[in-house]
């Protein structure tokens, strides 16, 4: 049983690795930065999940006690990533990217970077 | 007098779960604690939040998960292959244009962060009136394709648990 559930552990530990590792690859590979923000946000997503099920699985059957800190980490990495590579992206396009890059909204209105909000008292 | 006690519920039960998995021990006291957490944050915080959203569809945010859950494990083997196998001139990056049928702003903030962790995709900026939002593809050749997907795997999802 103990040993079934240790190849579990060293299974999900090696593939967090990898994951890891390709994701990191990524960011001296790929081209400009738009797609290097693919990598971090992906691969490693699948790296840090692995750790934590591995840990999970460590404190519950090696050492009998549940821990909820891995769902945590979970949960906030989940709210965070998206904020942050939101955040890269912007900032990498006021600076790099103008509005004939894009490809148009088909509306009245522009991307927001480039284009006023309509008025408020327009709702 | 109930409402002014409890602004938010669901932030209310939210934040004791939290408290409760931070100090990772489920004892009275900590219960105590978690629990007037939960009823001073929100009242204290409740300016911040004029209009809370309303979830129509709580059992769909379980069945969402899982599909996200299951997606991003997808995604993440592709964009390491993509990595891995593809060569730099072969990977065809692109700008995708999704147009919104979800005006909430809280739903349209979960479409993005899960466009972002999900296959290949992330989500940059929406239109200034709010009503598409502009995707970068890593590699497709196929732009409609990922557009129609995103729509119909997680937007008609989003839009039924919100709307």
């Amino acid at each position: 049983m103990d040993l079934i559930v240790e190849i579990l552990i060293a299974f999900f530990l090696v593939v967090s690795g990898v994951f890891g590792l390709v994701g990191s690859f990524g960011m001296i590979k790929l081209r400009d930065t738009l797609q290097r923000l693919h990598a971090p946000t992906k691969a490693t997503t699948l790296g840090v999940g692995g750790v934590l099920i591995a840990s999970m699985l460590y404190f519950l059957v090696i050492k009998g006690s549940f821990s909820f800190h891995e769902l945590l980490i979970t949960l906030f990495l989940f709210l965070t990533a998206p904020i942050t590579a939101n955040f890269i992206a912007k900032t990498f396009m006021q600076a790099h990217t103008r509005d004939e890059d894009l490809p148009p909204t088909g509306r009245e209105y522009g991307w927001s970077l480039y284009d006023d909000p309509p008025n408020q008292t327009d709702y | 007098m109930l409402n002014r006690l409890f602004p938010h519920p669901l932030m209310t039960f939210t934040l004791t779960a939290v408290w409760l998995g931070l100090v990772n021990k489920v004892t009275p006291g900590n219960l105590l604690l978690g629990v007037i957490l939960g009823i001073i944050v929100p009242i204290v915080t409740s300016v911040y939040w004029p209009n809370r959203p309303r979830l129509r569809r709580p059992l769909m945010v379980a069945e969402y998960g899982l599909v996200v859950l299951w997606d991003i494990i997808v995604a993440n083997i592709q964009v390491a292959a993509i990595i891995l196998f593809k060569r730099n001139a072969d990977i065809h990056s692109r700008w995708i244009n999704v147009p919104l049928d979800l005006t909430s702003p809280e739903a349209i903030t979960a479409l993005a962060g899960t466009i972002t962790m999900t296959p290949g995709t992330v989500s940059t900026m929406l239109a200034s009136d709010g009503r598409s939002i502009l995707v970068h593809c890593l590699h497709t050749d196929d732009p409609d394709g990922v557009r129609d997907d995103i729509k119909t795997r997680y937007e008609a999802r989003l839009k039924e648990i919100f709307q």
